[in-house]
């Protein structure tokens, strides 16, 4: 089938302003977004620049708004989106050039609700792993799927109102750690995510859930974590 | 000019990286440096898990993993770094658990297991429950695992950061230079200790599981400074990748008891390994489906096979092959138990085939997988030259490297813990070499072939175009160099490679600007990709036997008299150059290998 790609571009270096471009091209209905980005870039324009690695969804690498919804071109596929397709960045991050953002507000957000297992109890006497019961780790499954594409935050609201906002990709891993029985920072962590830039700017949208490439319960998790605060008890 | 000094500069941020960072930057001033974010890297993909003989469900013991790998390596391991890592690996996978890796769990609490193809109970030959897993996203957990305890010790990174070579005062590294993406600045980054951690270069194959960053980048920079590369003819086809996609489809859908049938509906792995028959070793299966669709027995004759695991199906062959639970009952899956195991084969199927794998059968074809040789260490992680002399500050680990402990053919949910012991053990010496030596000078103007090699991207007549190479390298090399060789076949490989090497000369980037510039840095990749096509096809044109993942239709049998020697290969001008040395074997002495 023919396709209408219709792609943002902007390049600092050369544009004093962003614009969109238009190719045509062949594509089979199984191609991922992905593949017609490679297409254009390989054989039109080779300026055309995005971030991409493992090209199955698993490394978080090209998340996109792609008609208008944030998702990974290397699992949107073609034949779900119809022979118009439109790829720009994600918002709320600086476009360093075409599709690429610059991430690090996402993955300094990350880093502030301590994003690393914490215990320094001793470990048990025969030096073995520390036991969890299937249920204990079933009880945070779902967020330690994040693989940190950022589709979920650039696709709050309230991250596009202030960048400060911690966002949904790091309540996602302060859940993770917090419903983790076997860590001991959940208090610290609480407290983090209970500040002001954190939970209450939460306006439960959904949007982020919508987003997740993952299938994460985002805002399940962001509610657990709310209801945390109210009750102070860990279930 | 940006110039940087750490006593060690590790390269990548994959699972060997950031174990070796990790280690490293307890003791010694370290930086890692990853062209991708640390938590893009390939190690993320792995799915099915690690191994341990924890014996955590059943009996284990580390002599029965280390006998399988040496079986499973088709006796060209090195004998005495597979014990090293098999005794290794409980300790290694429960410091993993120390730092908060989600493990799944047993009813008891402790890590759960699963089997794997090749991992056996040594007296029984049944499958042994040895691989350590978190879903089917173990290589997810572990990366973000590490990288969090690197955040956790404030290691300093350099994200996106593309190292381009390496830099030598003869016999000892100094340094590296790298492209820093978002300015298109070069920075040299003056060590004591150099770790390279760099990952494979699957992407010499059009059908593959790996990622684009897999372009063999450490290898090829090794390489051009002069270091051997070892048995680079032996790379890893797994049988089950995702029809004309590539995507694995993790041994673990196996283990939980999928099944292999052909077009006539048979399972057609009893012919070929009929004692574990579906969890035989990856080559052994990868040459079994081959032969099948070539014999006219692929699903309505085409190229692919079905992977099953319906749980009606699974469950019938597992009362057929007399499978039971831990606690000894009859084996039984439900779709539901199957969804939490394997989630995301089953939401791979769903999205880029619109298959539902608990309704129907997934349609699969072997695919480029993992590369078993790479640059020679030794267990310490120490870059070795052909006299097993370590180059001074020179390390390697995880998949650029060769210790040698795959050998011939790699046992899955082995190269995970290979990351994981060797990467510690890289980042260990790194770190102690660093401690008792000075900074040896740079040489006068360090990013001077970095630059070279730029200029010569920019400045062709661009009458090539690098996709199409890269198309056509990947297309031959899948049918010539592929999951069987021959002679012919490979002559052919070389003739057609040497035509694409000429066609790159006049291959010009049409970026021109300085940030991400990812044009240029895709064509340097291809570079890489056709330095090391090559160095694969030469060292395996002169192997002339068949072993593990290397298997050759006119040289059919394994020949220990002439071949249990690791191959090395080295740059001489525009040539590759041949060498070996030979295997080290401690307890084991070759046997036929029968599975
Ligand atoms: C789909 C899939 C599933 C797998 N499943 C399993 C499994 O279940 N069990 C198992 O044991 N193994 C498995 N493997 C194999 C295993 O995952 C890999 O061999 C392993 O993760 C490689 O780790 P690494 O640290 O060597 O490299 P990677 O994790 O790939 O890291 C390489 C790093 O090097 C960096 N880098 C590369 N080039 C440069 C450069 N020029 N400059 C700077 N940085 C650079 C990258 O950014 C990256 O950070 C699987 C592999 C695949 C593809
Ligand atoms: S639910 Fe909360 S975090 Fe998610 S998009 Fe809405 S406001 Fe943002
Ligand atoms: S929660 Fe989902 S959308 Fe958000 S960063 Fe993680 S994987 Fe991406
Ligand atoms: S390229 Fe890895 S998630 Fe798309």
């Amino acid at each position: 089938m023919n396709v209408t790609l219709k792609i943002f571009r902007y390049n600092p270096e050369v544009d004093k302003k962003w614009h969109y471009e238009t190719y045509n091209i062949e594509a089979e209905p199984t191609d991922r977004v992905l593949d017609l980005l490679e297409n254009v870039k390989g054989y039109t324009d080779g300026t055309l620049s995005f971030r991409r690695s493992c090209a199955h969804g698993v490394c978080g690498s090209d998340a996109m708004r792609i008609n208008g919804r944030n998702a990974l071109a290397c699992k949107t596929l073609v034949r779900d989106l119809g022979d118009k397709i439109t790829v720009e960045p994600i918002l709320g991050l600086k476009v360093e050039k075409d599709l690429i953002v610059d991430m690090k507000p996402f993955f300094d957000n990350y880093k502030k609700v301590l994003p690393w297992f914490i215990n320094d109890s001793p470990l048990p006497e025969d030096g073995k792993e520390r036991l969890q019961s299937p249920e204990q780790r079933e009880r945070f499954d779902d967020t330690t799927k994040c693989i940190l594409c950022a589709c979920c935050t650039t696709s709050c609201p309230s991250f596009w109102a202030s960048d400060d906002y911690l966002g949904p990709a790091a309540l996602v891993t302060a859940h993770r750690f917090i419903f983790d029985s076997r860590d001991e920072a959940a208090a610290e962590r609480i407290e983090i995510v209970s500040e002001t830039h954190g939970l209450a700017r939460c306006h439960t949208a959904f949007n982020c859930t919508m987003a997740c490439p993952r299938d994460i319960q985002v805002t399940k998790a962001i509610g657990e974590l709310k209801m945390l605060t109210v009750t102070g008890k860990l279930e | 000019m940006n110039t940087h000094q750490f006593d060690v500069v590790v390269v990548g941020a994959g699972g060997a990286g950031l174990m070796a960072g990790l280690y490293a930057s307890k003791t010694a001033k370290t930086a890692i440096i990853s062209k991708l974010y640390p938590t893009r890297s390939h190690t993320g993909a792995a799915q099915g898990g690690i191994s341990a003989a924890f014996g955590n469900s059943e009996e284990d013991r580390p002599e029965w993993h280390t006998y399988d790998s040496v079986k499973g390596s088709d006796y060209l391991g090195d004998q005495d770094a597979i014990e090293f890592m098999c005794n290794e690996a409980p300790q290694a996978v429960l410091e993993l658990e120390h730092y908060g890796l989600p493990f799944d769990r047993t009813p008891e609490g402790r890590i759960s297991q699963r089997p794997f193809g090749g991992h056996t109970n040594n007296v029984t030959g049944k499958p042994v429950r040895r691989a350590c897993h978190a879903a089917d996203r173990t290589g997810h957990m572990i990366l973000q695992t590490l990288y969090q305890q690197c955040l956790k010790n404030n290691a300093t990174f350099y994200d996106e950061f593309q190292v381009i070579d390496l830099l030598m005062d003869s016999k000892r590294a100094v340094g590296v230079v790298a492209l820093e993406m978002a300015t298109g600045e070069l920075h040299t980054f003056h060590a004591k200790s150099v770790v390279i951690a760099t990952g494979g270069h699957g992407r010499i194959w059009e059908i593959t599981s790996n990622a684009y960053a897999y372009s063999g980048d450490g290898a090829a920079i090794a390489y051009r400074r002069g270091i051997p590369l070892e048995d680079m003819e032996f790379f890893q086809f797994h049988p089950t990748g995702i029809y004309k996609l590539g995507i694995l489809i993790t041994e673990g859908v196996r283990g939980e008891g999928g099944i292999l049938i052909n077009g006539k509906g048979e399972r057609f792995m009893t012919k070929y390994a009929p004692t574990v028959k579906d969890l035989a070793s990856r080559d052994v299966i990868s040459r079994a489906i081959y032969l099948e669709i070539r014999d006219g027995n692929g699903i309505n004759g085409e190229n692919y096979v079905y992977l099953d695991v319906r749980p009606e199906v699974v469950n019938r062959y597992a009362v057929l092959d007399g499978r039971t639970k831990p606690d000894g009952t009859p084996y039984t899956v439900t779709a539901e138990e199957l969804l939490k195991k394997l989630p995301d084969i089953i939401d791979f199927n769903r999205v880029y085939l619109g298959i539902d794998p608990m309704t129907q059968p997934m349609p699969i074809q072997p695919t480029a997988h993992y590369t078993m040789g790479g640059i020679p260490t030794n267990k310490f992680g120490e870059v070795l030259d052909e006299n097993n002399t370590p180059y001074a500050g020179l390390y390697a680990a995880g998949e650029a490297a060769c210790v040698s402990v795959h050998g011939a053919n790699r046992l899955g949910t082995n190269s995970l813990l290979d990351l994981v012991v060797f990467g510690k053990y890289a980042g260990l010496r790194a770190a102690e070499y660093a401690k008792d030596t000075d900074f040896a000078s740079l040489p006068a103007d360090p990013t001077e072939f970095t630059r070279q090699q730029f200029d010569a991207l920019r400045n062709a007549d661009g009458k090539e175009n690098a996709m199409t190479i890269s198309n056509e390298m990947k297309k031959m090399m899948f049918e010539d160099v592929g999951v069987f060789r021959t002679e012919e076949g490979m002559r052919r490989a070389l003739d057609k490679l040497a035509e694409l090497r000429e066609r790159y000369t006049h291959v010009r980037v049409q970026d021109t600007g300085k940030i991400f510039n990812t044009d240029l840095l895709n064509a340097w990749e291809l570079g890489n990709l056709l330095e090391l096509a090559e160095v694969v096809t030469v060292s395996a044109l002169n192997r002339q036997e068949s072993r593990g993942g290397h298997a050759r239709e006119d040289f059919p049998k394994r020949d220990d008299q002439n071949w249990l020697k690791h191959t090395l290969a080295w740059k001489r001008g525009e040539k590759v150059e041949i060498g070996y040395k030979p295997v080290t074997i401690t307890k084991y002495q070759p046997k036929e290998r029968v599975y």
